[in-house]
């Protein structure tokens, strides 16, 4: 049988009953408030604002002047470097996402059974190149293209080659001199994240699993502790997405800007090459709308993935 | 495959252990130990660069250590950064002031959203979580330009809290806490729900302490982000100016002076070490508490 209270509820109107939770939660409405005020002022409303610049020409004095879909048909058929770029941010995308978000949790779950203080170094070790801020300039000493260069010195010495290689600057090399330096930092927030969910991982779960015939660590891992991690899963797996799909300053400092050939050329470059350089911030607007639609559609496929690890 | 079943840890003690080979243990640790090289030799470059006297700067073949280490650079450092007219002090007081309210602030505000957005019902709550998805996976170049507009109507440009107020509520942060907080066990809250706690009550005393690992993996984030803060488009008296400006206005100024440049990166990422060594340790004893989630 109904309580009164419920009977009530289904006689009003939605309206009503929403009316009423909302009174109901009153308080939960000043737990989110603080942060979504700030949110909102800061973040969603200059995001709304930016929206539609990316249909209109803006050069930042005039006032913008509306295109519609130009600078989309500009930029799919008549912009030849925006293709390029294109090919490079998946390349890169599919090389470093993949390969950082294994290392992230191979390496988490690696370190995970060693003695507090192993744990700590190598928790440090392997964050440092994310914590240490723009360290990654350093690798221009390693991958300078003269002889000072550490490896091209490293490898006359060994013999490997003769004369120094322009790791940096011949187009051949980039791509890869940059992607082995966005995997040297793809250990970041996923990888803490994924280092603190296995440290709150029941430990009753893992006494259980024994009992229930878990024969093995590779078991107890596929069984036990990667369902029990989904949520920190899938956080580090949307840090993978929006790092990889917008990586570009790193080769935008390393290599020279524009990089050769735009070997080193991707979305994220083409737009701050737009938005910084040239002051074309609808054109610049445009090419971030695109890569959000990627990186949407990225998001969406990882949640289909991991959902069923998924609590909601 | 056990790795390391041969360290005889105390938190392990109710965990079976997997025989494995020893060899297959070894191996992985030295993968490992070759990887952390990987990881931190471009670090330990910079620290050896910022010791090196200008001489040892360039030479064939470079060498990985110091000669005679020196001093100089960052004495040199100091007397660009004690050049200006603003005394250091008030530098490092503004980077204080940023970074330990944004950290502060942002631990305290996700927290409670995160709480609100994952463990209670109410009407708007598949809406602000949308919300928050969306946002993280917006990155726009054209973004600052509409901040600015936001900061200028509410008269924030040249203030403190220009820099401080739109570095609080980060997708990212309340994205981490409600994904640790979705973890925490309903019947855990119920049970305080039904002993009369309110939702702040419950939020503060019963999950927090809960997602310990979560909110001090936060913490590391917050301050890390906001100690790198250089406020550029947003700050332009000098007296407001934190750290990183001054460090990157001296860094360039002076021609491409490769020692004091290295000197600055290697300062600069001292306190974040800190921090994190400590919150990691922190974050490593919780472990030992086992149940934690029920």
């Amino acid at each position: 049988m109904l309580s009164k209270e419920k009977t009530k509820y289904i006689e009003d109107s939605r309206f009503k009953y929403t009316l009423r939770e909302i009174k109901k939660n009153a308080s939960v409405y000043l737990l989110i408030a603080p942060f979504f005020l700030l949110f909102i002022v800061f973040l969603v409303v200059p995001i709304l604002i930016s929206l539609p610049i990316g249909f209109t020409n803006f050069d930042m004095v005039q006032f913008p002047k509306w295109v519609g879909m130009d600078n989309f048909y500009t930029l799919f058929l008549q912009d030849e470097v925006f293709l390029i770029a294109i090919k490079n941010t998946m390349i890169f995308a599919f090389i470093t996402g993949p390969v950082g978000y294994m290392m992230c949790f191979l390496l988490a779950w690696a370190i995970n059974e060693m003695p507090k203080f192993l744990k700590t170094l190598f928790t440090f070790v392997f964050y440092a190149p994310t914590l240490a801020g723009n360290i990654y300039t350093t690798w221009q000493l390693i991958f300078s293209g003269d002889t000072y260069g550490i490896l091209n010195s490293w490898l006359i010495q060994l013999g490997i080659i003769n004369g120094p290689i322009q790791w940096l600057t011949d187009a051949n090399y980039i791509l890869t001199s940059v992607i082995i330096v966005q995997i040297w930092m793809s250990l970041g927030a996923g990888f803490l994240a994924i280092r603190a969910g296995l440290q709150g991982i029941d430990r009753s779960y893992y006494e259980a699993g024994a009992i229930d015939g878990i024969k093995n660590r590779t078991q107890e891992l596929l069984y036990i502790t990667v369902p029990s991690m989904g949520p920190q899963l899938l956080f580090a797996a949307v840090m993978t997405i929006t790092g990889s799909f917008t990586a570009g300053d790193i080769g935008r400092f390393l290599t020279a800007f524009p990089s050769t050939d735009y070997a080193a050329h991707t979305i994220m470059t083409h737009a701050y090459d737009y938005g910084y350089i040239r002051f074309e911030m609808g054109y610049a607007s445009a090419i971030c709308f695109i890569l959000f639609i990627v990186m949407l559609f990225a998001n969406s496929l990882i949640r289909r993935i991991l959902g069923r690890y998924l609590n909601d | 495959m056990s790795i390391f079943s041969k360290f005889k840890n105390r938190d392990r003690k109710h965990r079976k252990s997997y025989g494995g080979s020893r060899a297959g243990a070894f191996f992985l640790f030295l993968v490992l130990i070759l990887l952390g090289v990987f990881m931190i030799f471009p670090i330990y470059l910079s620290v050896i660069q910022s010791i090196k006297p200008p001489q040892e700067l360039f030479e064939f073949p470079p060498k990985l250590y110091a000669v005679n280490p020196t001093d100089q650079n960052y004495t040199d450092m100091m007397k660009l950064v004690g050049s200006q007219w603003v005394p250091f002090s008030r530098y490092a007081f503004n980077s204080v002031v940023i970074a330990v309210s944004v950290t502060v602030l942002q631990l305290v505000f996700a927290s409670s959203a995160a709480y609100a957005l994952a463990k209670v019902k109410f009407p708007g709550v598949k809406f602000f979580n949308k919300l928050i998805t969306l946002a993280l996976l917006f990155t726009s170049q054209v973004l600052f330009i509409m901040q600015y507009l936001v900061m200028a109507s509410l008269n924030l440009i040249d203030t403190l809290a220009a820099v401080i107020l739109p570095a609080i509520s980060t997708a990212m942060g309340l994205f981490l806490m409600i994904q640790f907080m979705g973890q925490i066990h309903d019947a855990m809250i119920e049970a305080a729900k039904l002993d009369g706690a309110s939702h702040i009550r419950i939020c503060w005393q019963i999950v927090m302490p809960n997602v310990k690992p979560a909110w001090l993996t936060l913490m590391i984030f917050a301050f890390q982000g906001a100690w790198q803060i250089n406020g550029y488009a947003f700050i332009y008296s000098e007296q407001l100016k934190p750290i990183p400006a001054v460090l990157q206005q001296i860094a360039t100024e002076v021609i491409k002076r490769a020692g004091v440049a290295a000197a600055t990166v290697v300062i600069m990422m001292v306190p974040p070490i800190v921090l994190f060594l400590i919150a990691q340790s922190n974050i490593i004893e919780t472990m030992a508490q086992s149940g934690i989630k029920d």
